[in-house]
């Protein structure tokens, strides 16, 4: 009894993360699967087909790659204007900063079916072929706004008199930019970079009003197979994507914790 | 890396306005070099203004800053050959102790970088922690690293912006003896901001007193506190007691007669500013001595003793209803009691008279000065 009272917070800790790593540990579990019909949705019996041939599935690699190049350009480029805009917000005064900051959620503010088919009205009178292109431009546009957020937190809270003590110890402004501010912000663009690739990779609705047929992002390719079955390749791809992500996580802290202990 | 000539550091008609408000008057200010210089003055009254303009951080509305012959004010901070030991250390968080104190040498690409940056940190007895990182250190520890910082450069003019602030008494106590040794060893001038009246007397060779925004007197510690130009000085430094008094004529052998509300004393005529008769004698606590002792004498009843040791301290009301401080040397004469009537006495000579026409609360902290 005592000993359950002891450990109580682990025990809530340890169902909340069960909870929340549930649908995972389905989807890897699933990934083995030898499916009776089409549908992946009950076991069958063992079988590592899918894991040795992933790209099986017409379609589901293309798509996976289309994903993987829009949400590391969309990531990039968001990352760096969304860095830009975040220091200009976080450490200057000027007028229409304000404006600025409020416009700068709009995005975030807005229902993605309204944001996807103004940005599909857009396109239509620029006289843009929908495609990958405008996909990968309108990720850019809702990508900005989650970086400013991250960046921007990050920004306000470093030390401005930390930049006035490198300049007071002789560095330029490029080397003060390059080796105080550009580090102790680190953190922050990273997370808004991580951010910004999620969230691009993992849109469905404002990517459909702008896509193509020759250009099936992998949430597309999975809604899309899903009428008509659910393949097993995508749970190796949903799998794989968990590890992936959760490797970077564990490495970060990894890294860190190990920083901390060596200093 | 411009070469700045050293020398003598000298502020001219140097002035500071924000948006709506004065921050620095324009003042004039000649600090030698090697010397350890103390800025002293009230919270707000522009020190750090005053301190960030030298190191180029911030930029004068007026004026101009001197090394030697070369005017320093339009370099940009980062090619001043001035360093900073600011108020919150701002070490660099990210960055190993070492790296923190060969941060500058390495801005100029010097080779031993490293080397003389553990040679700094062993200057402030902090070698051992080269490795570590800033918030694994003291509050005191990452003080010297941040002089360190500063020092290892070797600037011409090295600013302290109240760099013991936030230290406890006995820490500050050392660090005040530490740095003293420090600029005694390396023969920089030393600009040492502090609010603390004592700091500043006890460590450095002049002090500037401000006020507001404007330079109220410059000089020895000792010139200060015996000496003070003004109100504002005589409180801010030390205890005063300010008697209301009339200069009534000559008294020979260098003395003059003054009232003193009924009462005669005799004053030096040196002291007496120019062409001023209604004054201020002030009288440090330590200069009045209980009974007849001296030339001057009054009467009055002990209202309060305060018993610390190596003294005990009385406040004493005079006949006209006015408090002054006493302070007795604990040397064995015999202590008073409060409500006890006593005579109280000091020596023509060892006061400081000021014009009456000025503030007389000018400078009064809170606590314990009277007036009258
Ligand atoms: N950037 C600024 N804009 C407007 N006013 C300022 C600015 N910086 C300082 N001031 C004002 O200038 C005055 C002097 O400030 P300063 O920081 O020099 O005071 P200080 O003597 O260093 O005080 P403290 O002992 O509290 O550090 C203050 O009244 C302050 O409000
Ligand atoms: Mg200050």
């Amino acid at each position: 009894m005592k000993w359950i009272k002891k450990h109580l917070l682990l025990f809530a800790a340890l169902a909340v993360l069960g909870y929340l790593l549930l649908p995972n540990v389905v989807v890897a579990v699933f990934s083995f699967n030898s499916p009776r019909g089409r549908y992946n949705y009950e076991w069958n019996e063992f079988s590592a087909a899918a894991w040795l041939d992933p790209c099986g599935n017409p379609g589901i690699c293309e798509a996976l790659g289309l994903s993987l190049r829009i949400g590391l350009t969309a990531s990039v480029v968001a990352t760096i204007l969304g860095t830009l805009v975040a220091f200009a917000l976080g450490r200057h005064r000027f007028r229409g900063r304000s404006a600025t900051n409020l416009l700068i959620f709009m995005p975030m503010a807005t229902p993605e079916v309204v944001m996807g088919s103004s940005l599909l009205t857009l396109f239509v009178m620029a006289g843009m072929p929908s495609g990958s292109l405008n996909i990968t431009i309108a990720h850019i546009v809702f990508c900005v706004s989650f970086v400013v957020v991250a960046v921007k937190a990050r920004v306000s809270s470093l030390d401005p008199r930390l930049e006035e003590a490198a300049a007071d110890l002789g560095a330029n402004p490029l080397q003060t930019f390059l080796r105080v501010t550009l580090p102790l912000a680190a953190p922050g663009i990273a997370a808004g970079a991580l951010l910004a690739f999620s969230l691009s990779f993992d849109d469905y609705i404002i990517t459909n009003f702008n896509a193509s047929p020759s250009s099936i992002t992998f949430p597309m390719y999975v809604w899309g197979a899903a009428q008509r079955g659910t393949p097993v390749e995508i749970f190796v791809v949903g799998t794989v994507m968990f590890l992936v992500a959760l490797s970077i996580v564990v490495i970060g802290q990894i890294l860190s914790s190990r920083r901390e202990r060596k200093a | 890396m411009a070469e700045n000539p050293s020398g003598d550091l000298r502020l001219v008609q140097l002035s500071k306005e924000f948006d709506t408000f004065t921050a620095v008057h324009p003042l004039d200010l000649t600090i030698p070099q090697g010397e350890f210089f103390a800025l002293l003055g009230p919270s707000g009254c522009g020190k750090t203004t005053t301190l960030r303009m030298v190191a180029g951080l911030e930029e004068p509305t007026s004026g101009a800053i001197y090394i030697g012959d070369t005017d320093i004010s339009e370099i940009k901070a980062f090619k001043r050959n001035v360093n900073t030991v600011f108020q919150n250390y701002a070490l660099f968080p990210h960055m190993r102790i070492l790296d923190n104190v060969a941060f500058g040498l390495k801005r100029r690409g010097d080779k031993n970088a490293m080397a003389k940056a553990q040679e700094a940190l062993e200057l402030v007895e902090l070698g051992h922690t080269a490795k570590k990182k800033p918030n694994q250190l003291s509050g005191g520890m990452q003080q010297r690293v941040a002089l360190a910082r500063a020092i290892v450069n070797r600037p011409d003019v090295l600013l302290l912006d109240e760099p013991l602030g936030a230290l406890d008494l006995k820490l500050r106590r050392q660090m005040q003896i530490e740095l003293k040794r420090i600029q005694a060893d390396v023969g920089i001038t030393f600009i040492h901001v502090t609010h603390d009246q004592e700091e500043a007397m006890t460590m450095a060779d002049s002090v500037a007193v401000m006020n507001a925004g404007r330079l109220e007197q410059v000089g020895s510690p000792a010139e200060l506190y015996d000496r003070p130009a003004s109100t504002f000085v005589a409180n801010f430094l030390g205890q005063s007691n300010l008697l209301t008094s009339r200069i009534t004529g000559d008294a020979g052998e260098g003395l003059s007669s003054a009232d003193c509300h009924g009462y005669p004393i005799l004053v030096a005529t040196e002291n007496i500013p120019d062409g001023v008769s209604d004054v201020f004698v002030g009288v440090r606590p330590e200069k009045f001595r209980l009974g007849r002792h001296g030339r001057n004498q009054l009467k009055g009843t002990v209202t309060d003793d305060s018993f610390t040791g190596v003294a005990t301290q009385y406040l004493v009301r005079l006949p006209w209803g006015f408090e002054v401080t006493v302070i007795q040397p604990n040397d064995g004469s015999p202590r008073a009691k409060v409500g006890e009537n006593v005579d109280i006495s000091w020596e023509p000579g060892s006061e400081f008279i000021l014009d009456a026409s000025q503030d007389e609360d000018a400078g009064m902290l809170d606590t314990g000065l009277r007036h009258g």
